[in-house]
């Protein structure tokens, strides 16, 4: 353990990289770049299917709960980096349409690109219905019958009534779900996307500077995580209705 | 319209069986030990003594804020250095060993969160009641508030244990072949990559669907 | 104004209304009271569409609210309804829990709506509270902005549904008051209540429900004057006592 902290030696990052472009740190923090930005992208996906999907398993009635269901249970129940799998080795070759654009019109950078985005969406969508509906049913029945009481039809109770209210209770959860999704976003290396985890693991083998290059690596993931919830408190802040602690009274 | 061939399932199965022993191998020592090592954090991070609860509160911070890949990436290299610094020796593969490592520290801090909130959900009373009966803390700690944290803390255990069943596939970047290690390599060799990653998806499906509605049920029983 | 007949309604095999029939004409406060598990709230849920039933009719105006073709969000918007538990929108203010639904389902413009708005919340006693939220207020504050609520709509009836339960026992007369005031004032109204002395002050009927059927439908001066049924009789005993001690 000693000789390894005396090796330390954290000059390695101010390194030319070996085949050019930028000193160490700065190849580390375009791997964040990725990272971040695949994150982000993702994000929106799985926020806006996860919330319609969350919506559609707190509806009335049988068939639409049971698809969210169904959704969520796929989801669920198929490794994360077999899902990847599927988006860039399977289903380019047995969807038609998507299939061609993407082999012929995409570099290959984008299709890494893509098919995780795609993945890391739908897969983080299924958890973020999840939250989605636990909100909505967190509520209560009354407030639906209450919105419905004055003539809403069910599109404006949801809308105006139950969501607002939903998100700013699953902010916390959503929040988690989010910085999940950072983290997953290092399976996007197994396709070849060279994104944070991935380039720590290339420096360590380029300099041998294996230790330096995992601990800078894991500061700047705490880094990222700590940003993320501060932005999330300064969200709940912003968003909290006064006097209004939580829940049902 | 892409004609699927799944003629070289049949001929895999045996390798492909062998591939999910190793799954379920790891499976199985990452939940033990996670849940051991986990109950240990989980306490520690309850004690009184400030050295120990910031420890275990460093530790579960520390694993908890990287992807599982990049810990496995750590034990990919790290290990072999440690251990040749140790030891010597500097060709040894020891990679399942690693495996087995890296999944067993990464859960233990998911663990102990869970195993931390069942404690805590106890209530405070049933430490008085063992204290005034004059338990030590200790006694008290395993034989009145561990069983009972414990018993509700199953089916989210269990879950943990199903989540880990799924991450096993990453051992794909350490160059490991598990279940889906496996089936990736035959259809790569065999040019049916298509087929067989729709049948370890599927075979995932079944197994871990079967399992959830298993642990459903087991959380009805409970409540 | 709101006709029920012979309604009946089952959750799975329990029997949660059966065969109930009654008249609320234009004008007429009504109310319904009984033991828990009577299905009054259920039946008056019934009236605007919130619970459906298998077996009957319900017809509010004109429309039938079983039938499929009816409107049911218009339907809606013109009968007025009160919850136990207030049920405000907590993420809007009081002034906009009273406009969202004027603007949004009524269509009036904003300037409108908030008019209204302010004139009913002064009628409430809560003009001084209209850039509030729900959860700064009491109980029985959040009730009576609840009926001024529903009052925004110019509704044709209004039910209540159990509209004090929920409130402490000091916050419940402001509440009735407000509810005698619109009696009063010549508003249809079918109230689910345990408020006896709501009832003997302004109602024209009390309807009496035990296991799902209406035991005693009478003119109030019947219904406390002389004895009817069992049921009801013990029921009203038990009531009255605990209120005469309260």
């Amino acid at each position: 353990m000693a000789t390894v902290l005396a090796d330390l030696d954290f000059r390695v990052f101010m390194q030319p990289v070996v085949g050019g472009g930028g000193n160490y740190l700065t190849y580390l923090l375009f791997g964040l770049g990725w990272t971040l930005s695949l994150a982000i992208t993702s994000w929106i996906l799985a926020f806006v299917v996860g919330s319609v999907i969350g919506v559609l398993r707190t509806l009335r009635g049988n068939v639409l709960p049971r698809l969210g269901a169904l959704y969520v249970e796929i989801f669920r129940n198929i490794p994360l980096l077999v899902q990847l799998f599927i988006w860039y080795f399977v289903l380019p070759e047995i969807v038609p349409l998507f299939g061609t654009w993407f082999k012929e019109r995409l570099s290959p950078e984008f299709q890494q690109f893509v098919s995780a985005t795609l993945c890391l969406g739908f897969f983080t969508a299924a958890r973020v219905s999840e939250q989605v509906r636990s909100g909505i049913m967190s509520l209560g029945t009354g407030q639906y019958g209450a919105g419905l009481a004055l003539g809403f039809n069910t599109a404006q109770v949801y809308t105006l009534i139950l969501l607002p209210v939903a998100y700013r209770i699953i902010i916390p959860t959503l929040t988690s779900e989010f910085l999940n999704l950072i983290k997953n976003t290092a399976v996007a290396s197994t396709i070849g996307l060279v994104e944070l985890a991935q380039r720590s693991k290339n420096m360590g083998e380029y300099t041998s500077r294996l230790y330096e290059s995992f601990i800078a690596v894991t500061i700047l993931y705490a880094i990222v995580n700590l940003i993320v919830m501060l932005i999330s408190r300064n969200i709940e802040s912003a968003t909290r209705l006064p006097g209004y602690v939580g829940g049902k009274k | 319209m892409y004609s699927l061939d799944w003629s070289s399932i049949p001929g895999a199965i045996p390798y492909l069986w062998e591939g999910m022993i190793r799954t379920l191998e790891i499976t199985a020592v990452a939940v033990i030990a996670g849940m051991l090592i986990g109950t240990i954090l989980a306490v520690c991070r309850l004690s009184r003594n400030v050295a120990l609860s910031t420890l275990a509160a460093a530790y579960v911070t520390c694993f908890r804020s990287v992807p599982l890949v990049m810990v496995l990436l750590w034990f990919y290299l790290l290990v072999p250095d440690l251990v040749k610094r140790i030891v010597g020796n500097p060709s040894l593969d020891i990679r399942l060993l690693s495996a087995f490592v890296a999944f067993s520290l990464f859960e233990a801090s998911y663990y102990a969160e869970i195993i931390r909130a069942g404690i805590q959900s106890v209530s405070k009373g049933q430490v008085s009641a063992g204290l005034a009966l004059g338990m030590t803390s200790g006694e008290t700690m395993r034989l009145i508030i561990l069983p009972q944290a414990f018993r509700r803390m199953i089916p989210l255990l269990l879950t943990q244990a199903i989540i880990l069943f799924q991450d096993t596939s990453l051992v794909y970047v350490m160059g490991l072949a598990d279940f889906f290690g496996v089936a990736y390599n035959t259809g790569n060799r065999d040019g049916t990559l298509v087929e067989l990653i729709l049948f370890a998806g599927f075979v995932y499906l079944v197994i871990c669907f079967v399992a959830s509605t298993l642990v459903r049920n087991l959380q009805k029983k409970i409540a | 104004m709101i006709s029920i007949k012979n309604v009946s309604k089952w959750y799975g095999d329990f029997h949660v209304l059966n065969d109930c029939s009654t008249e609320v004409t234009k004008g007429e406060v009504v109310v319904v009271c009984g033991p828990s598990g009577s299905g009054k709230s259920t039946l008056i849920k019934c009236v605007n569409g919130l619970e459906g039933f298998q077996k009957g009719q319900i017809v509010v105006d004109g429309a039938s609210v079983g039938d499929k073709k009816t409107n049911l969000s218009k339907l809606r918007s013109r009968v007025g309804m009160v919850f136990q538990h207030f049920e405000l929108f907590p993420h809007l203010s009081v002034m906009q829990n009273l406009t969202i639904a004027q603007c949004r389902v009524l269509k009036r413009g904003q300037g409108e709506a908030a008019e209204k708005a302010l004139k009913l919340l002064e009628v409430v006693g809560l003009k001084a509270h209209a850039q509030k939220f729900p959860a700064q207020l009491s109980g029985g504050q959040q009730q009576r902005v609840a009926i001024a609520r529903a009052l925004a709509m110019d509704p044709i009836a209004m039910l209540f549904d159990e509209p004090t339960s929920a409130l402490d026992p000091e916050m419940i007369k402001e509440v009735l008051d407000v509810m005698v005031n619109l009696a009063q004032a010549g508003m249809t109204m079918m109230v689910v209540t345990h408020e006896m002395g709501f009832a003997r002050e302004v109602a024209n009927r009390v309807i009496f429900m035990d296991n799902g059927q209406i035991v005693e439908d009478r003119p109030k001066v019947d219904f406390f004057r002389t004895p009817g049924t069992d049921r009801a009789q013990q029921f009203l005993s038990k009531i009255l006592s605990h209120s005469a001690q309260a």
